[in-house]
């Protein structure tokens, strides 16, 4: 039984694997960025609370409708991104002549709003939010115990990153979006409205954090801080995969997940900073990103 | 940052390279009658926050506002400086001037360092890198044993200036602050309206047009971003003197989101305008800490207000409709 | 002690006799109103202090309280600051409570500084009767010592001789580990490594793998808040209590558990310094509390109430406000309330009174909401605090 750095091989596969979850979250996170940023030129802050925004939906599905996981799946998505249209439509469209500072800091004070008004009302401490009674329990793997739920957030995260790849690069749709992006003018003489494409873009951008916040609340505590540290982590996977590269965000956001894993043996203090000396060293190397293209 | 939002005002102000214009002699002067009545008026230690962070902001401003540069990471030399200052003036028992200029000195090379590295990027990934680095001096002084990681540097003792005069008292040292800091601001407007500054606003506004007009333009955004880290830390070290600690707080992202806030507030590329913002800013937290958490979602309808509405800021504003450069 | 009960008597009744030389004193409650400490702390501090000064009666005691209340964000910077402006300008006389190892210290230098006093009820850190003692610091409640020698020593001792921990990475974290390792090696147990996380932390599934990994059969969890419950939930779900593992949680609160719920936390023990459902008076007391903050009080609020008591104890008996009397009538004085019994305050500051190894009871157990807790043993103060000759504490082994 070989042993690398001393650590055997079952616990490097059990950190693996936790890599891999967490690299999930990274995965439809820096996605709906990677979204709004490709098609849009919007940098969204705001992505952090409207992940955090997701899992509180759900939490309120829950709590003050009875309603569950399984719905909070599609209706929080939803709920978020009707927000995020609204916000868009009286904000975030204001600023698309501007230069990108304007629309990062605009969104930046919308988090700070959204974020402190859950504060004041939910405090920091946490709501529960129970796991799914049909994900409860997990399988033993050999090299460890792998929690069902944990499993089924790797199959709901590569399930709608694959299918949002799909959509935007195979399908119709998709290439209507990408044409609008690069010539607005264009596209809109062809009939197609552009604005309002641009807009439900943005909705599932942000519905694609929410949807990665109702996947984060049962295991980790709906807090109205949980979108706020993660916010840069996700950025920097956005940056380092390429700014406009769906396929980018995605691969960056797994692969990171994992080497944030690996970090977390070897050296556990480092795990914060790792993506960050990643971030750096790829902005000195190939600033476009690692699947990105010079634009 | 091509197509910014300059206060189409500020454009004769740069044609004055002899001497400040009149208005603003005036206004430099009121202003610093007005410093100087200030701590008989409030809490002697909140107006000297109030100074160290204007000129924070300041230097911030000479970055954005003059050099068109976003740095994410600036609360990196505002921090540094102040743990290195409030090292040197606790453990190596070095005199309040030595261990600012320490700390000074400190954010400096960090500037020098960071900023080289920097700059090879453009718009927002230059922002990027400035953040990554700046994350990679969080972690530093989380993990590093002379910051003191959670705790910082506490108790910092304030010696005697040069050796020779007391300064424990608040009111007193509150007089050696305003001159480190007034001077400061002093400098940087020097800069701004100078040789060096008439080169920086045309990189800024067209950086391919500076380029084939001869100007080595990496040098002078190497210099202005090394100059704004030096006066950051100027106004970070000077803090860990008033406030006789330094803390991780001080080398936070938010903080660095925060004197974004203040330039923005007060109007970018404007001369008074971060002061303006460190003032409004530093007030609100002050007196409205007892709203706990409303004050962050105040802040953030400032930022918003303040994109959708009034990019040029309180002093953009103002200045647009004095019609003179502020 | 009729001497000194017939003195306080006469004492009380010459101030009441002539309201004219009524005594004033500002009080100020300083600890996290927003953040992760807010339910074991926050505004039920201030409750707890008000509910102190209402029984006690100063009012008709000629002692005129005013309390003030401020929320220093767990940040030593703002907690030092908001200290600093207290003293300097707005004549408070003692601040209470203070969550949060690193602002407990920041507040504890500024007040030795100004001369004032500070009873500390929130935080953990030995130190501030330790290396960072100070003439005019008062450490109620807890520390990082009294858990260690509680929970540490009782699961070594029930079998649990192999530790790993899991440390939240800062110093409180760090002062909790090295605490609990000295109390396990000399209790014969071996500590077989630890993994220090970032704080605060979200995801600890890694580290608890590693845990897992170590074979030790407890995972002692140095850390606190959110923390640890999110520890906890997290190797529930992994299935690491079912494989054999026990978990030690160094640090909880009654509201930690309260939100873990008995079905995740059951047979978790933690050590405590109050619990609500000790005895009768505790029991009214935590009724009145509820009533006003919706929830039963922490060890900290309870600290706050008892340490504001036995201050206005001292100020009645002093006569006057003048701090260092004041400092030294409560280290000559018994403490003696309701919450924590009989005590008394070392020379070093520290607060000596009995502490409780309590149980989580199993869902079947529990009778209610707040009907968390179960008591597995009491240890007397002498027992779970370090002696003052091992703290290091200058000034009071000087003589």
């Amino acid at each position: 039984m070989f042993e690398l750095l001393g650590i055997p091989p079952q616990v490097l596969m059990g950190q693996l694997l936790i890599g891999l979850i967490n690299g999930s979250f990274y995965a439809v996170l820096s996605l709906g960025l990677a979204v709004i940023f490709g098609l849009l030129n919007i940098i969204n802050f705001t992505h952090g609370a409207q992940y955090m925004m997701g899992a509180f939906v759900a939490w309120m599905l829950l709590n003050y409708v009875g309603i569950g996981y399984w719905p909070a799946l599609i209706l929080a998505p939803v709920v978020v991104g009707a927000i995020g249209i609204a916000l868009e439509r009286v904000m975030i469209s204001r600023l698309y002549k501007l230069d990108h500072l304007y629309g990062l800091l605009l969104t930046f004070g919308l988090a700070l709003i959204i974020q402190g008004l859950f504060r004041n009302y939910y405090g920091v401490s946490g709501l529960p939010y129970a796991i799914p009674p049909a994900l409860q329990g997990g399988q033993n793997l050999g090299f460890m115990f792998l929690p069902n739920y944990r499993g089924w957030v790797i199959v709901a995260s590569v399930i709608v990153c694959f299918g949002t790849w799909f959509m935007i690069e195979k399908t119709r749709l998709g290439a209507y979006l990408r044409a609008a992006t690069e010539n607005p003018e264009l596209v809109g003489a062809f009939g197609i409205n552009v604005p309002r494409m641009i807009t439900l873009t943005y909705g599932f951008g942000v519905g694609l954090a929410a949807f990665a916040g109702v996947l984060a609340a049962p295991i980790y505590s709906v807090n109205p801080n949980m979108g706020a540290d993660l916010i840069i982590v996700v950025f920097a996977v956005v940056v380092i995969g390429g700014m406009g590269s769906i396929m980018g965000a995605i691969l960056t956001g797994f692969g990171l997940g994992i080497i944030e894993g690996l970090t977390r043996v070897f050296y556990p203090e480092g795990s914060a900073v790792v993506i960050f000396v990643i971030m750096a060293i790829v902005l000195m190397i190939k600033p476009e990103g690692l699947f990105g293209n010079t634009a | 940052m091509s197509d910014t939002q300059t206060p189409k005002a500020a454009l004769p102000a740069m044609t004055h390279t002899v001497g400040m214009p009149r208005h603003q002699k005036i206004i430099f002067i009121l202003l610093l009658a007005v410093l100087i009545a200030l701590p008989f008026m409030v809490y002697p230690v909140f107006a000297m926050k109030v100074l160290c962070f204007a000129l924070f902001a300041c230097a911030f401003n000479l970055l954005l506002g003059f050099g068109g540069l976003l740095s994410f990471g600036h609360a990196a030399y505002f921090g540094m400086a102040s743990y290195v200052c409030a090292h040197a003036a606790k453990v190596w028992g070095l005199t309040p001037e030595l261990a600012i200029l320490l700390g000074t000195a400190t954010a400096a090379v960090l500037g020098l360092v960071i900023g080289s590295l920097a700059i090879r990027r453009q718009g927002i990934y230059f922002a990027m890198v400035t953040l990554a680095f700046a994350q990679m001096v969080y972690f530093f002084a989380l993990q590093a044993q002379f910051t003191g990681g959670e705790d910082g540097i506490q108790s910092v003792p304030r010696r005697d200036l040069f050796g020779m005069f007391p300064m424990r008292d608040d009111l007193t040292f509150y007089f050696v602050v305003l001159a480190i800091t007034f001077g400061g601001i002093l400098f940087i407007y020097r800069i701004t309206h100078s040789p060096f500054g008439q080169v920086l606003k045309s990189i800024r506004e067209n950086e391919p047009r500076a380029i084939s007009l001869g100007y080595h333009v990496n040098r002078y955004k190497l210099m202005v971003f090394v100059l704004s880290a030096t006066f950051a830390g100027l106004a970070g070290a000077t803090k860990a003197q008033v406030f006789h600690l330094a803390s991780l707080t001080d080398v936070h992202w938010t903080m660095s989101g925060e004197v974004v806030l203040m330039t923005l507030l007060g109007g970018m590329g404007t001369v008074l305008g971060p002061i303006v913002g460190a003032v409004v800013v530093v007030t609100m937290q002050n007196y409205l800490a007892y709203l706990g958490a409303w004050v962050t979602v105040i802040q953030g309808c400032i930022f918003v207000v303040g994109v959708l509405l009034f990019r040029e800021g309180i002093i953009g504003v103002l200045s647009r409709i004095l019609k003179r450069p502020l | 002690m009729i001497k000194r009960m017939a003195l306080m008597t006469v004492a009380a009744s010459a101030l009441a006799a002539a309201p004219a030389l009524a005594t004033d004193v500002k009080l100020g409650v300083l600890n996290d109103q927003s953040g992760v400490y807010a339910d074991l702390s926050g505004q039920g501090s201030v409750v707890a202090a008000r509910m102190a000064v209402e029984d006690f009666d100063a009012a008709g005691k000629g002692i005129n309280v005013e309390i003030i209340s401020a929320d220093h964000q767990n940040k030593p910077d703002i907690a030092s600051n908001i200290a600093r402006q207290w003293y300097d300008q707005d004549g408070v006389d003692v601040i209470l409570d203070v969550p949060t190892s690193s602002t407990a210290l920041a507040v504890a230098d500024v007040t030795a500084e100004f001369e004032k006093i500070f009873i500390n009820s929130g935080a953990a850190t030995s130190d501030l009767t330790r290396a960072n003692c100070q003439p005019t610091t008062i450490h109620w409640t807890y520390d990082t010592a009294s858990l260690a020698n509680g929970t540490g020593k009782a699961v070594t001792e029930a079998g649990g001789d192999t530790w790993f921990f899991l440390t939240a990475d800062y110093a409180f974290g760090h002062a909790l580990e090295r605490d609990t390792t000295a109390v396990v090696e000399a209790n014969g147990g071996q500590v077989l490594g630890s993994v220090a996380h970032p704080f605060p932390g979200t995801d600890f599934s890694s580290f608890l793998l590693q845990a897992q990994a170590s074979g030790a059969k407890v995972i002692g969890l140095a850390n606190a808040g959110a923390d640890t419950v999110n520890s906890i939930k997290q190797a529930a779900e992994f299935g690491i209590v079912q494989a054999g593992q026990k978990l030690a949680g160094l640090l909880l609160f009654i509201n930690n558990v309260h939100s873990l719920g008995t079905q995740t936390a059951q047979g978790l023990q933690m050590t405590t310094a109050f619990y609500w459902d000790m005895n009768d008076d505790t029991r009214a007391f935590s009724e009145r509390f509820k009533e006003e903050v919706g929830a039963v009080p922490s060890m900290v609020q309870a600290g706050v109430y008892a340490g504001t008591l036995h201050y206005l104890k001292a100020v009645e008996a002093v006569g006057e406000n003048d701090p260092a009397a004041i400092v030294a009538k409560m280290k000559e004085m018994e403490t003696d309330d309701p919450l924590f019994g009989k005590g008394y305050i070392r020379k070093d500051g520290r607060v000596i009174h009995d502490m409780y190894l309590m149980e989580v009871k199993t869902p079947d157990e529990s009778t209610g909401e707040w009907d968390l807790l179960k008591l597995v043993s009491t240890i007397s103060g002498e027992d779970a605090f370090l002696p003052m000759e091992d703290g290091g504490c200058a000034f009071a082994l000087a003589d």
